[in-house]
Order: C-alpha cells, then sequence, then structure tokens
C-alpha cells in the first residue's frame, strides 16, 4: 500500500472532524472517498498532508508522515488538487504550471510540460495569460497540470467536478484515466458525484461525519443497492 | 492580545462586590497610597509621581482607542503635545487662569482626533498606525513652523508657571498639582471604568474582536470608532495640558515621535485593554528610563525595546495581567 | 527654467531613495501584511556598519557589498528570531514588536556608534555636472538604485526562487501545496528588505550625513510613496517613491518651503487615505474593521 491511514483524527478547532479513520490507497489505482456535504471529506485530503491538526499515523510508502510540514510531505511526492483550486490567480499559467514543478531539479521537467500541453492543449493557448482569468475549467485542468508537474507518487484530488460543465468533467475523468493508465500514480479522489467516481475508482470508501460507514471494491459498491440508496442517493 | 484579556476586567467590574468589608479596605489603602508621597516625598519626587499620574491619564486615553477598541494609533504624543500647547497659549499669551486650560484642551484634541481618525479610521488598522506614526514625526516640525510662532514660541517654545493652592491651602505648587493631578487621573479613571462597563462600552469592544459582525448587529461602527479616536485624543490632550503646567514649559522637542512610542510602549507594560494598567504604565515610563540612564544615555531606549518585545511574548497581558493572574491564584 | 528643472532631477534622486525603502516595506507588507516601521531605523543600523567598514580602510564598494550581505542576515535573523514566533498573533502585538525594534535598533546606533552628526563619503565625483543640472552623487545615487530596482525586478520575474517568493506572498496556502518552504521565503524576503534599506541608507547619507535618526523623515516619505502607488504593488511603491520625491522638491521649493517637509508627506498619506485609498496602481482595500 502506498499511502496508509489508521485511527486518524483530525480538525480545526478543539474538537475533532475525523474521529479516528483507516483507510489506505494501493500503488498505482484510483481510491475514491465518498460523501455528503460536510462528511470530512476536503478534511481527509487536508490531513494527509498535514494542513490540519493531526493524531493518528499516516505513512507513505511505509514512512511516517503524520506531523510533518505540508511542505515536506508534498516533497515526498504527494500533489493536492485542493478545494477551490489554489489557483495563484496573480500569476500567469506558465508561472503556476512552474510552480508544480518548482522542487524538481531533475532533466524531465520539459518533457513533463510537453504532455501537459498534450493533456491540455488549452493551457498552452493560454499560457503567458493571468490565472485568474481562466474559466472555471481551465483552472481545474490547470490545478492538475500544477499537480502533476510535481511527478507524485498520490495524487490528492478534491472533486475536480465541482462547478463544471458536464463535458469539461467527462474530458477531466478521461485524462485522469490516461494519468493512471500512462504514469505511475496512485489517485485518491474525492468526489460528489458518485456514480464518475465509482466508474473510475478500483476501491471506495464512503465517509460519513467523520467516520468510515462502508468501504470495498468500488463495482461492488456500486452494485450494493442498499449502500446505494441509503449513502448514495442515487 | 486583547481579547482574552479584557473580558475578565469586564466581568470583574460586573461582578457583585466582593465583601464590602475587603472592598472598603482596598480603597483606604490605594488613598493612603496616593496620599502619602504628599507628606513623605521631596519635591521632586513628587513631581516625578505627578508626572507619572499625567503619564498615566495619556495612556488610558490611548488605550482606549487601541486596546478596547483595537484601532492601533502610534500618534498620541501628538495629541499630547497640542493640548500641551493650547495650555501654555492660554495661559501665556491670553493670561487665562489655568484651570480653564484643561477643558478646553480636551475639546481641541478631541476635534483634532476627529480630523485624524475619521479618514483613517475607515481603512484597516495598519492605515491608523502608519498615519499615526507619521503624525507623530511631523508634529515636532509643525510645532517650530515661522508661520504660527507667534503663538508657540517656534524653537524656543513657551515659558509658563505652576499654580499656588487655592483658598490659602498650605500646600507648596508640588504638593497642590500632584494632589490636582491625581484626582484628576481618579476622575478619569472612574469615567472610563464605567464608559467600558456600559452598553457603549461593550460596543467598542465588539467592534475590535468582532468586526464586521458588530456592524451586522446594527451597530454604527464607523461613527462609534471615530467617537471613541476623539475621546481617546481628548483624554490624551488633558493630560498633555497637565503637563505643560507641571513641566512650566512647552517646546518642539519635547514631542518629537519618541513621545508616542513611550506611550505606546506604558500601554502594554501597564496592560492593553485594562483600566487600571495605564497606572502601572504611567510609573513605568517615568521611573524606568530614570534607572537605565544610569547606564547610559542610549540604554533606556534599549532597555525600553527590549522590555516592550518581553512583555508582548511573555507577558501580553502586561502589569494589570499580571495581577489579575496572581489575584486569581490567591482566589483559588 | 534650470532651477525647475534641476529640481525635478534632485528630486528623481531622492525619489529612488523613497522608492527603495517604499520597494522594502511593500516586499515585507505583501508576504506578511504588516508595515515594518523599524525599517528606516534598520537601514541606518547598516549605514553605519558601512562606515565602519569604509573607516577601516575597506574600498568603497567592498564595503557596499559587505553591508548588503551583513545587513541581509540581519533582515533574516530579525524574521527567525522574532517575527516567526509570533506569527499568529493579532496585528497589535506586530506593530508592538516592530515599535519595539525600533527602540532597540535607534539606541543601538546611539549607543555603539554615537550620536553626534557624521559625514558619510560619497563614492562618486561629487560635482556639479552638465551645467550644474545635476550632481555627480545624484546621478550616481539614482543609477544604483535604478540597477538595484532592476535586479530585484529581474530575481522576482525570472528566477525560481523569486517566483517561489511571490507564490509564498501571494498565496501561502498553495505555496506551501507545491513544496514552497514559505517560512523561508519570509525570511528571505525580510533579508532583501533590509538589503535594500541598507542600500538606500548609504545613498543618501552623503546628502543627509549620518545620525541615528537619518532615516525617520524618510521613511515617513516611503510611506507616502507606497501608500501612493499602492501598498500591494511593488511596482506601484516604486514609481510612488519616484513621484514623492519630485513632489518633495518641487513643494519644498516652490510652495511650503523646507520647514513643512515632513508634514507634506502627512499631507500626501492622509489625502492618499481620503481620495483613493488602494493608490494609484493598487488592488481595493478591504477593511479589516
Ligand atoms: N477551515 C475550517 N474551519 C473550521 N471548520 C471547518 C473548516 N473546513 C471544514 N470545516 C468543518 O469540517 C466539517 C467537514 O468539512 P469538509 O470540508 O471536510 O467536508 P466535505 O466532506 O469536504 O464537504 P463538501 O462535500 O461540502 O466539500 C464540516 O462540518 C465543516 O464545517
Ligand atoms: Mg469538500
Amino acid at each position: 500500500m502506498l499511502l496508509e491511514v489508521n485511527g486518524l483524527k483530525a480538525g480545526y478547532g478543539p474538537t475533532w472532524v475525523l474521529h479516528g479513520i483507516d483507510f489506505a490507497v494501493a500503488e498505482g489505482g484510483v481510491t475514491a472517498l465518498l460523501g455528503a456535504n460536510g462528511a470530512g471529506k476536503t478534511t481527509t485530503l487536508r490531513a494527509v498532508c498535514g494542513m490540519i491538526r493531526t493524531e493518528g499515523s499516516i505513512t507513505l510508502a511505509g514512512k511516517p508522515i503524520q506531523g510533518k510540514a505540508t511542505e515536506d510531505i508534498v516533497r515526498l511526492g504527494v500533489a493536492h488538487v485542493p478545494d477551490g483550486r489554489g489557483t495563484f490567480m496573480e500569476l500567469t499559467v506558465e508561472e503556476n504550471m512552474k510552480l508544480g514543478a518548482i522542487t524538481r531539479h531533475d532533466k524531465g521537467v520539459a518533457a513533463d510540460f510537453e504532455r501537459m500541453f498534450e493533456l491540455f492543449p488549452r493551457l498552452k493557448q493560454r499560457y503567458r495569460q493571468q490565472a485568474g482569468t481562466l474559466s472555471g475549467g481551465e483552472q481545474q485542468m490547470l490545478a492538475i497540470a500544477r499537480a502533476l508537474l510535481l511527478r507524485p507518487r498520490l495524487l490528492l484530488m478534491d472533486e475536480p467536478s465541482f462547478g463544471l460543465a458536464p463535458l469539461i468533467v467527462q474530458e477531466i475523468f478521461g485524462i485522469m484515466a490516461r494519468v493512471r493508465d500512462e504514469q505511475q500514480v496512485a489517485i485518491l479522489l474525492v468526489e460528489q458525484n458518485a456514480n464518475l467516481a465509482l466508474e473510475i475508482a478500483d476501491t471506495a470508501y464512503l465517509l460519513e461525519t467523520g467516520r468510515i460507514v462502508v468501504s470495498g471494491p468500488a463495482a461492488d459498491i456500486r452494485q450494493d443497492e442498499s449502500v446505494r440508496r441509503s449513502y448514495l442517493g442515487y | 492580545m486583547a481579547s482574552e484579556t479584557t473580558t475578565p476586567t469586564v466581568l470583574a467590574s460586573a461582578r457583585p462586590a466582593r465583601p464590602a468589608l475587603r472592598y472598603a479596605g482596598l480603597l483606604w489603602a490605594i488613598g493612603i497610597a496616593l496620599l502619602l508621597p504628599l507628606f513623605t516625598a521631596e519635591s521632586y519626587r513628587l513631581f516625578q509621581l505627578t508626572l507619572a499620574a499625567i503619564y498615566a491619564i495619556a495612556i488610558l486615553g490611548l488605550n482606549l482607542v487601541t486596546g478596547y477598541n483595537g484601532q492601533i494609533s502610534l500618534g498620541h504624543g501628538a495629541f499630547y503635545a497640542v493640548g500641551a500647547y493650547v495650555a501654555a497659549i492660554m495661559m501665556d499669551k491670553f493670561g487665562l487662569p489655568y484651570w480653564s486650560t484643561l477643558p478646553s484642551a480636551a475639546v481641541v484634541c478631541g476635534l483634532v482626533g476627529y480630523g485624524i481618525g475619521f479618514p483613517a479610521l475607515r481603512l484597516g488598522g495598519l492605515y491608523l498606525a502608519l498615519t499615526t506614526f507619521s503624525l507623530a514625526v511631523a508634529v515636532p516640525q509643525i510645532l517650530k513652523y515661522k508661520g504660527i510662532e507667534e503663538w508657540t514660541g517656534g524653537v524656543q517654545g513657551v515659558l509658563v508657571f505652576k499654580p499656588d493652592a487655592p483658598f490659602g491651602l498650605p500646600l507648596s505648587n508640588d504638593q497642590y498639582l500632584y494632589l490636582l493631578t491625581v484626582a484628576i487621573a481618579l476622575g478619569v479613571f472612574l469615567l472610563a471604568r464605567n464608559l467600558m462597563a456600559s452598553r457603549i462600552g461593550r460596543a467598542i469592544m465588539a467592534i475590535r474582536d468582532h468586526g464586521l459582525a458588530a456592524e451586522a448587529m446594527g451597530m454604527d461602527a464607523a461613527r462609534l470608532k471615530t467617537s471613541t479616536f476623539a475621546v481617546s485624543a481628548g483624554i490624551t490632550g488633558l493630560a498633555g495640558a497637565l503637563s505643560a503646567i507641571a513641566v512650566e514649559f512647552v517646546s518642539p522637542d519635547s514631542f518629537q515621535v519618541a513621545l508616542s512610542i513611550t506611550l505606546f510602549v506604558g500601554m502594554v507594560v501597564g496592560g492593553v485593554a485594562s483600566i487600571i494598567g495605564p497606572a502601572f504604565g504611567g510609573l513605568f515610563v517615568v521611573f524606568v528610563p530614570n534607572l537605565a540612564e544610569e547606564v547610559s544615555k542610549a540604554a533606556p531606549g534599549v532597555i525600553y525595546g527590549i522590555i516592550l518585545i518581553a512583555f508582548l511574548f511573555v507577558l501580553p497581558g502586561g502589569v494589570a495581567g499580571l495581577l489579575r493572574r496572581l489575584a486569581a491564584r490567591l482566589h483559588r | 527654467m534650470n532651477g525647475f528643472l534641476h529640481q525635478v532631477i534632485a528630486g528623481i534622486a531622492t525619489g529612488g531613495i523613497y522608492a527603495s525603502v517604499a520597494l522594502a516595506l511593500v516586499m515585507i507588507y505583501q508576504a506578511t501584511h504588516h508595515v515594518n516601521f523599524a525599517q528606516g531605523e534598520m537601514a541606518t543600523f547598516s549605514t553605519y556598519i558601512a562606515l565602519t567598514l569604509v573607516q577601516a580602510g575597506w574600498p568603497f564598494w567592498l564595503a557596499f557589498v559587505a553591508t548588503i550581505g551583513i545587513s541581509f542576515c540581519i533582515g533574516v535573523l530579525i524574521e527567525r528570531v522574532l517575527m516567526r514566533p509570533m506569527d499568529k498573533a493579532p496585528v497589535l502585538t506586530h506593530v508592538g514588536l516592530f515599535i519595539g525594534l525600533v527602540l532597540v535598533i535607534s539606541n543601538l546606533t546611539g549607543w555603539v556608534f554615537d550620536y553626534t552628526v557624521k559625514p558619510f563619503p560619497s563614492p562618486f565625483h561629487d560635482g556639479p555636472l552638465f551645467g550644474g543640472l545635476v550632481t555627480g552623487h545624484e546621478l550616481g545615487s539614482t543609477a544604483v538604485t535604478l540597477v538595484v530596482l532592476g535586479l530585484v525586478y529581474l530575481f522576482f520575474r525570472y528566477t525560481r526562487l523569486g517566483l517561489a517568493m511571490r507564490a509564498a506572498a501571494f498565496n501561502p496556502a498553495s505555496a506551501r501545496l507545491v513544496g514552497v518552504r514559505v517560512g523561508w521565503m519570509l525570511a528571505l524576503g525580510w533579508g532583501l528588505a533590509s538589503g535594500i534599506g541598507a542600500i538606500a541608507g548609504i545613498m543618501v547619507a552623503p546628502v543627509v550625513f549620518l545620525e541615528p535618526n537619518m532615516m525617520l523623515g524618510i521613511l515617513l516619505y516611503a510611506f507616502a510613496g507606497a501608500l501612493l502607488g499602492g501598498i500591494d504593488n511593488p511596482g506601484g511603491a516604486v514609481i510612488g517613491g519616484f513621484a514623492v520625491g519630485v513632489i518633495e522638491n518641487l513643494g519644498g521649493t516652490y510652495v511650503v518651503g523646507t520647514e513643512l517637509k515632513l508634514t507634506m508627506a502627512l499631507v500626501i498619506i492622509i489625502g492618499v487615505l481620503l481620495v483613493r485609498p488602494a493608490g494609484l496602481f493598487g488592488r481595493v482595500v478591504l477593511s479589516r474593521v
């Protein structure tokens, strides 16, 4: 397992939002994290990369990362497409992308830029434009490109479909599938759209008010009538 | 730093009085402590204590706006200066009695404070800090300005004289002035305490702690902020007028930016958002530099700075906060 | 007419100093949303270091570079030791820290280097040039200022580190998520600001002479310049600094006289806050009531 999380508690103030959850992300697959609004999905991703107060154990490829600074966790190969996309609005698309690779000193950066242009041709058209002027879909693409330019082993994605037209959502999920197949990266995907997420995922966890209530292979969960009705609502 | 430390004061004053006996005892002790120097201290020491009381008033003024209302002023020395000059000019150029200068100085400074506070208060706290700091730096130059030399005496400043005790009281000038200053200080402190315990006082603090939320509660935050600033400037101006009378002299160089900084340090050391804190602040700014000056001319400043930083790190509630903590421990 | 032109040029020369200090202020403001009230004192202290080195026989430009290096380290140290632990403290605490710094540094300066006013050597041929239109020092110091501002621009615009620093200032949370060490970027920002301040101090000292309060008035003009240009906009602050230099010189010569120069800075500050609080090039200021 690339990422193993045991008994994770996390929160913002004096109280916990996550009350001790266990989950794992396998090498090279897509793991989906589902749940209603306010269940704690975003909080889980933030906890994994050390943005908030946590307790419990988090290991990345066997190495404990709980309690480490975000910068250090990121440098171990954890990229995060955050809630709200985290665009550097004042900077250009180019600069945003360069920031994605800012910790890298290897020769492959230029090739990775080319690959991003291939995956997201629009980013090439908008290369010199200020990122704040991009459309929501373009910003989401930029956020994914920025994250991929880190060459992460683990990619955390927070609702990549949020606020996007169905066509763009399809495009982005298509790209995600390509990335999964062509690149050695494991994806932890948070998604409101359970149907879509379960289609692409291998494993899924269902979060309810800070606790994991269902877990298993994505295909099984998709089939499970009762889970679908009581938690996923379709 | 203020939000946790203030509430206890306010609560404490609103709480039903402790056993009346103990309270009365405390008042007697304070009264005697205040009167004692009158009979024991030599005149220079008495003068220093008078100054400490004056600074305490000035710092209280600053504390209202900065501590309680959260609007950072680094230029209260300017109001102190205006108050001092108002008093000196009224006495020297118009031959008016010293007591008439005190309310006049307060009113003039209140108006000036309103004028300065109005543009800056509408913006974030740092803009006010920046504007008032600039004001403090510019004040000596304005006071030296040739165009108003006729009134201000330019670089030379204005000489005034200490009043004699009225009604043939058997007191020296210094003793009388001490008594007068302490009495005024007590009055101002009491007024400030009642103000902060009132509904308006709570609104003033709500603006500091909750900003926009306070506005949503139907308070006219901008007006209240500007008014608080004006009252604060008025109180500090009153202290300035007293200082002119006590020092018997005003000149531009007494009102450098260092004065504003001194008031700020006194506020932090005494206790931000505390009524009694400025009393300790006043004592601190008068007596600590004297001690430190024996080390070197530059030492008071350096020591001041280090003490200020140390307080911010270790005792953000100032002396008043420390006493409050000690008292809480004793009560337990 | 020649007199007027000379005043404009002299204004640009001092404006360069204001622009540098304004830039130093804005750099720290952008990254931390605090105004470094001790910027002037830090620069003065640096200037004394330069004077000490020059008097010890160092060549001027070597002393210049060494001073920038030392100032850089002092800036980083102050951020690490004083500012960092107070990261999450309220604004008032930060203002208090800055005031503490003002007190410690300015009095330390007086203590170590004494309070007498000292002449400071200019590295430039000091005499009138082009028929009295400009002095050698004015020309030289303007050139140095422009080169420094240009280098700072190139650094932020074209280097990795500059990009990381901008990212940390604009959006610290996102910057962490791409692996930028935001804390160190702030410290570097302090170091750079301190170095830029040192250059301003060294360039202005031959004109105004060196004493512990040398930068106080200059800081006021830098405030005015930064506000005029927009306190969150480095380029704007630089333009604002130059503008204020010219306004000061023309106003001082033709309108209010030199006696009220500081008051003029105050008037500019209040004027900007009244008329256009965001400054000429700044974004709209959101009031933290
Ligand atoms: N920055 C914050 N400060 C305090 N509480 C927060 C913060 N962010 C989230 N919370 C609280 O934590 C809980 C979980 O929020 P979280 O954002 O993790 O939910 P989510 O599952 O991502 O929901 P959504 O589907 O709406 O994005 C909520 O009750 C929320 O109010
Ligand atoms: Mg979420």
